[in-house]
């Protein structure tokens, strides 16, 4: 429950702003930021969630904003910060971009989106592509039936009815995100996978759908052996089209899919995963006047597979300058405004190695408090094709219309970075050398 | 402002006045948007009201949510004019556009003026049987606008009935809203002191909405969800199954969902008689509570301040599952703060290793802050794992070679509390923390260090000469140093009398004639006198044999966990303190108060939650700081495991502080007790120790220290019996 949702600039100014309730009067969302700076200058940190003289500040930053609820009851902190997420979400589908300027000039169309997904507080219709069907930038005439969706309020509030497709077709996107931390010793500390089933559907009428997966659960609890490799999912999560109960009962994946792009589900893994891309740089630091890195990538997966677009960023000191580099493959670049240097290879085989030099100059006057270098991860982006670390693979995917039309399943696997793919291995040349965990 | 002030007759409000009343549709429709624009930027456009209002009647559907927004935003200071308005909202009741009734019936429940309202039950009454359930989910939310304002409307027009009727709907969003708005007026009825209970929840309610439960959008599973936690079942049949309905909830991608059910589940469970049942929800829970952490950052901090919660009640949950709750490079200071305090609650003999590398990776980041909690943690590690405190004290040595100066000063702090649990096992240590003696300019590690120096004075042979360098700059030091630094010579010289007796005759004048702390001083008097009267008595008593201290399995009263389990996913359970002690100075909070003052005992339960988080709280923080006599301290940094804060929201609460802070006996009871607030608690035993000193007298008269005017505060078993400890500790 919300009394009061707010977009503020980052001085604290409130560029629009809607009343749900008139316990808390609007003065309050000025006095947001003042309080953040007191608790910053205070050395406290500032929360998502903080009460003062009887008023809750939820928040949440998205680029250059502030987006806040205010309420003076014991509310339900996750649903208001995730309708505050959502209402990011729809606003960024609707505008493409959400900032300052894209605010002022649709702020008739803000204050209708405010007004529909939510009222007296609570949340309602978040589904951006549903909003979109009865609230749109051009204006209409009430002769051309603006009605409400019947999805709206349909059980399946996701769905029109009605879509029609000269050619049905679904296409499943299987990414895993591999979320990783190797230690200074070259050790996996943690790693987890975090994959997601995305669907773009292009089908007529309403569809009821089942997906197969090499899911372990599901085979243990029909008694069924699976052909090769079946995985163990621990934690799935589903769009809210897929009949939950179903799931619990026999792990079947069932549902009436919304109409076009979606995330049909995500799940994780906790298993150890290799690294798969490793990368280690010795770090020679001559007294106070250059810097010296030697960077070793390498791609421990098969050789079949190949990664593209790989980044490497390796962190270097604030002030260093003149940077001078050697790769035996791809370009590198010096990117001050992020500390760091990026070793790009377009394209990096299954099984193949290489090296780079990197060389920089430091002042040669430094403050004390620098000889505390700050310990930034080496951090990797990259995506395999074809590929999932997991082994997950979509055994099926029926599709049943009652008009009984044929529609084509594709099926694409990708493995990619998470957001946290991070190796402390840059190590000073005096130190052990690391030995890779195989 | 007034609606009597005419039209404006110049500026740019006077070209919009035209623009309103012009001829043209289009120009119509763009003077009013840019009277929005202008009200967005919070220009005051109030005067335009009648022109505004004449464009109301359109079939334009834009526009007409436009006049209807501004109608919303200057109903109230207008309210005579509104009344215009009402015949264009009713005529739109009754559009054939469902779209149009809805919106129009959502609109006159926000207008929120008196005048209005009496013009609101008839449509309302007509919306809520609508055939159309977009305009049924709207109209069922609009009854609860309609109770915030006029109560008896509610219940004249039988509009609860209603609602309790609808429950039964076909359409599961109607049922979500349903229960929405009953949930909020019985909320609202409870806060206003109604005893009738105006959403209670039967079991035929019950199965509709375990019905409707699945079938409903993200935020109407929330709202059931939310009622479900209410129902009170009547045997474990019904509890285990309500668990077993709302388990697979655990799946929703929306993690509010996921903590919802999570709610449900933990208060349903108390009933649960089967052990292996239990088992299997709280084993089912866990992956999804670690999934929670792929959110984004705002909404980590909100699950793992929960987590952090069922830890407490239940620390097996994730016992396996310390790695994922590694801090990123790039996460908040928020969750990593978070996140520290829930690795060290899983930390185990098994996963310790693995912790204390990563604590000590994360001691040298650059977040300043950041590294003096992670050591704080290496700290905690070592307390909660007698097994590991070893590994522990080795990576603090390594971290004070670092010679980097708040990372050297926090580590001297932890290592007290270290010796404070670990007694004469380290002292191969010492020599490396005086080393660093020079280096330290922060209160808390200097007043550490010299207490570590008191305490093991016997075995540093150059403790007098240590000692002297504090003695020599006593009145510039802060208070908790000089209280250290007091003590600590009072130890030496207890244990080595020899050549420390002109520095104990120094700081004792000192600190009895040129201190301005009355703690301070009063501390030097107690000590002279016992010196002087009885060195035996002194002996006991300054070098008493202290408690061990440990880190506290919960950080929050058992009552209090309690109801804070029930509240998951909540602002309570993200702050981890009682409703009452954040809700209370609105609205609803000073009615409540108000009608509650005639029924005080109401009224100090609330004030005994607060105090008894506030004692907890402090309780977690004290076990790990000086716990013998140092009460002027607390309540200084109310950070830590607990980092509860006290808000003197109700009257009495704030009574009790001012009467603590205000009573001229508080310095003396401070000394004994560590919660200087609980003066009644100390009381006895205080006085006990008084008479087993053999009449020895404090100050003029010894007066039992009075508690402040509300009898005994704290009845809190967890915080009474550590109470005692301390007590004995220094006596």
């Amino acid at each position: 429950m919300a009394s009061l949702i707010a977009i503020l600039d980052l001085k604290g100014k409130p560029l629009i702003q809607r009343s749900y309730r008139d316990d808390v009067p609007p003065s309050y969302i000025e006095r947001f930021l003042p309080i953040v700076l007191d608790l910053e200058e205070e050395g406290q940190q500032v929360t998502p969630c903080f009460t003062r003289e009887g008023v809750n500040y939820m928040h949440i930053r998205h680029s250059n904003l502030y987006l806040l609820a205010l309420s003076k009851r014991n509310s339900n902190a996750a649903e208001i910060i995730l309708f505050l997420h959502r209402l990011v979400q729809v606003l960024v589908e609707y505008f493409k971009e959400l900032e300052e300027e894209s605010i002022r000039d649709n702020f008739v169309i803000i204050y209708e989106l405010l007004d529909e997904m939510m009222d007296f507080g609570y949340p309602q219709t978040t589904e951006s592509k549903i909003l979109q069907e009865y609230i749109t930038q051009e204006s209409y005439k009430l002769e051309a039936q603006v009605r409400p969706p019947i999805a709206v309020t349909n059980a399946v509030s996701w769905r029109s009815e009605g879509i029609r497709y000269r050619k049905n077709e679904v296409f499943l996107d299987v990414i895993e995100s591999v979320n990783l931390l190797v230690n200074s010793s070259g050790n996996v500390v943690r790693s987890e996978i975090l994959g997601s089933v995305k669907m773009k559907c292009y089908l007529s009428g309403m569809p009821e759908l089942r997906l197969g997966l090499n899911d372990k659960v599901m085979f243990e609890t029909t008694g069924r052996t699976a052909r090769g490799k079946a995985i163990e999912m621990e934690d799935v999560k589903f769009h809210q089209c897929v009949r939950l109960a179903r799931f619990e009962n026999d792990r079947t994946i069932s549902f009436i899919p919304p109409d076009g792009e979606f995330e049909l589900m995500s799940y994780r893994l906790s298993t150890p995963v290799k690294p798969l891309i490793w990368v280690e740089a010795a770090v020679e630091h001559h007294k106070g006047s250059r810097v010296e890195y030697m960077v070793k990538c390498k791609a421990q997966f098969k050789r079949r597979s190949s990664a593209n677009n790989v980044e490497i960023y390796v962190p270097v000191p604030d002030d260093a300058d003149t940077p001078k580099f050697r790769a035996s493959t791809g370009t590198v670049q010096y990117a001050p405004d992020k500390s760091a240097f990026i070793w790009k290879i377009k394209q990096l085989g299954g099984s193949r190695e290489f090296l780079m030099r990197a060389h920089f100059g430091l002042p040669s006057v430094r403050g004390e408090q620098d000889s505390m270098d700050k310990r930034a991860p080496i951090t990797v982006k990259f995506e395999i094709p074809y590929f999932t670390v997991s082994g997950i693979q979509v055994r099926y995917l029926k599709i049943v219309e009652k008009s009984g039309y044929q529609a084509l399943p594709w099926v694409r696997y990708i493995t990619q970075n998470g957001d946290d793919y991070s190796l402390r291995t840059a190590l000073e040349k005096t130190s052990a050398p690391i030995v890779p965990m195989m | 402002m007034s609606a009597f002030r005419g039209p404006p007759r110049k500026g740019e409000n006077f070209e919009l006045s035209a623009d309103l009343n012009s001829e043209y549709r289009e120009k119509r429709k763009d003077a009013i948007k840019k009277v929005i624009a202008n009200m967005t930027v919070q220009k005051d456009v109030s005067g335009l009201f009648p022109d505004v209002l004449k464009n109301m009647q359109t079939d334009d559907i834009e526009q007409k949510k436009l006049v209807y927004l501004y109608l919303m935003n200057y109903a109230k200071t207008q309210p005579e004019l509104v009344i215009l308005a009402v015949n264009t909202f009713v005529k739109d009741t009754d559009d054939p556009n469902p779209l149009v009734r809805a919106l129009a019936i959502r609109t006159m429940g926000c207008l929120r003026a008196e005048k209005i309202i009496d013009y609101l039950c008839d449509p309302l009454q007509k919306c809520l049987r609508d055939d159309n359930p977009y305009v049924r989910k709207t109209a069922a939310l609009c009854v609860a606008k309609l109770y915030d304002l006029k109560p008896e409307l509610v219940i004249e027009n039988g509009f609860l009935e209603t609602l309790q009727e609808m429950i039964a709907d076909s359409n599961p969003m109607v049922v979500a809203n349903t229960v929405a708005a009953l949930t909020d007026i019985h909320i609202a009825a409870t806060a206003s002191g109604s005893t009738n209970d105006a959403f209670h929840i039967t079991s035929t309610i019950l199965n509709k909405l375990l019905v409707a439960l699945n079938e409903c959008s993200e935020w109407g599973r929330v709202a059931i969800l939310n009622a479900l936690a209410r129902y009170e079942t009547s045997d474990d049949r019904e509890s285990e199954h309500i668990c077993e309905r709302v388990v697979p909830q655990f799946q929703h991608a929306n993690a509010s969902v996921v903590l919802a059910a999570v709610k449900v589940v933990m208060i349903h469970m108390r009933n649960v008689r089967s052990d292996n049942l239990t088992k299997q929800f709280v084993r089912k829970m866990a992956p999804p509570l670690v999934t929670l952490l792929s959110n984004p950052p705002e909404v980590q901090w909100v699950a793992l301040r929960n987590i952090n919660l069922l830890l407490q009640k239940r620390p097996e949950l994730l016992s396996n599952e310390m790695r994922v709750f590694f801090c990123k490079y790039n996460d908040p200071l928020y969750v990593k703060v978070e996140k520290l305090d829930i690795m060290v609650r899983l930390a185990g003999e098994s996963n310790v290793d693995a912790l204390l590398s990563e604590l000590k990776e994360y001691a040298s980041e650059v977040d300043v802050d950041f590294v003096r909690r992670s050591i704080k943690a290496i700290g905690q590690t070592a307390i909660k794992i007698d097994e590991a405190a070893e590994r522990c004290v080795n990576v603090l040595l390594d971290l004070i070679n670092t010679r980097v100066s708040y990372v050297v000063q926090e580590a001297v702090v932890v290592m007290k509390d270290i010796f404070r649990k670990y007694p004469a096992t380290y002292e191969g240590v010492i020599p490396v923390l005086c080393a660093n003696l020079d280096e330290l300019d922060e209160p808390e590690a200097k007043a550490s260090l010299i207490w570590i120096i008191g305490e093991y004075a016997s075995k540093i042979d150059n403790a007098d000469e240590l000692l002297g360098l504090f003695v020599d700059t006593f009145t510039e030091e802060s208070y908790p140093v000089q209280l250290q630094t007091l003590t600590a010579v009072v130890k030496l010289f207890l244990q080595k009398p020899d050549n420390s007796q002109g520095l104990v005759q120094r700081v004792l004048n000192t600190a009895t004639k040129d201190c301005d702390s009355p703690d301070v001083r009063d501390r030097a008097y107690i000590y002279w006198r016992l010196l002087s009267t009885d060195p035996g008595a002194a002996k006991a008593v300054v070098l008493s044999h202290r408690p061990p201290i440990s880190i506290p399995r919960t950080t929050v009263s058992p009552q209090l966990l309690e109801e804070l389990l029930g509240e998951i996913s909540s602002l309570a359970s993200v702050y981890h303190k009682p409703t009452e002690t954040f809700v209370g100075r609105g609205r609803i909070g000073i009615d409540s108060v108000q009608r509650k003052s005639s029924d005080l005992a109401d009224e100090r339960t609330a004030a005994q939650k607060a105090f008894q988080t506030v004692a907890a709280g402090q309780q977690a923080e004290n076990l790990l700081d000086f716990s013998d006599a140092d009460g002027a301290e607390d309540g200084q940094q109310p950070s830590g495991l607990a980092a509860t804060t006290m808000l003197a929201s109700t009257p009495a609460a704030a009574n009790l502080l001012a009467g603590t802070s205000s009573n001229p006996l508080d310095d003396l009871v401070s000394i004994f007790g560590n919660v200087g607030i609980d003066a009644s608690a100390a009381q006895p035993a205080a006085a006990a120790a008084a008479n087993s000193l053999g009449g020895l007298s404090f100050g003029a008269s010894a007066p039992s220290p009075m508690p402040p005017a509300t009898p005994s505060v704290l009845q809190n078993t967890s915080a009474q019996p550590s109470q005692q400890d301390d007590l004995l500790g220094l006596f």
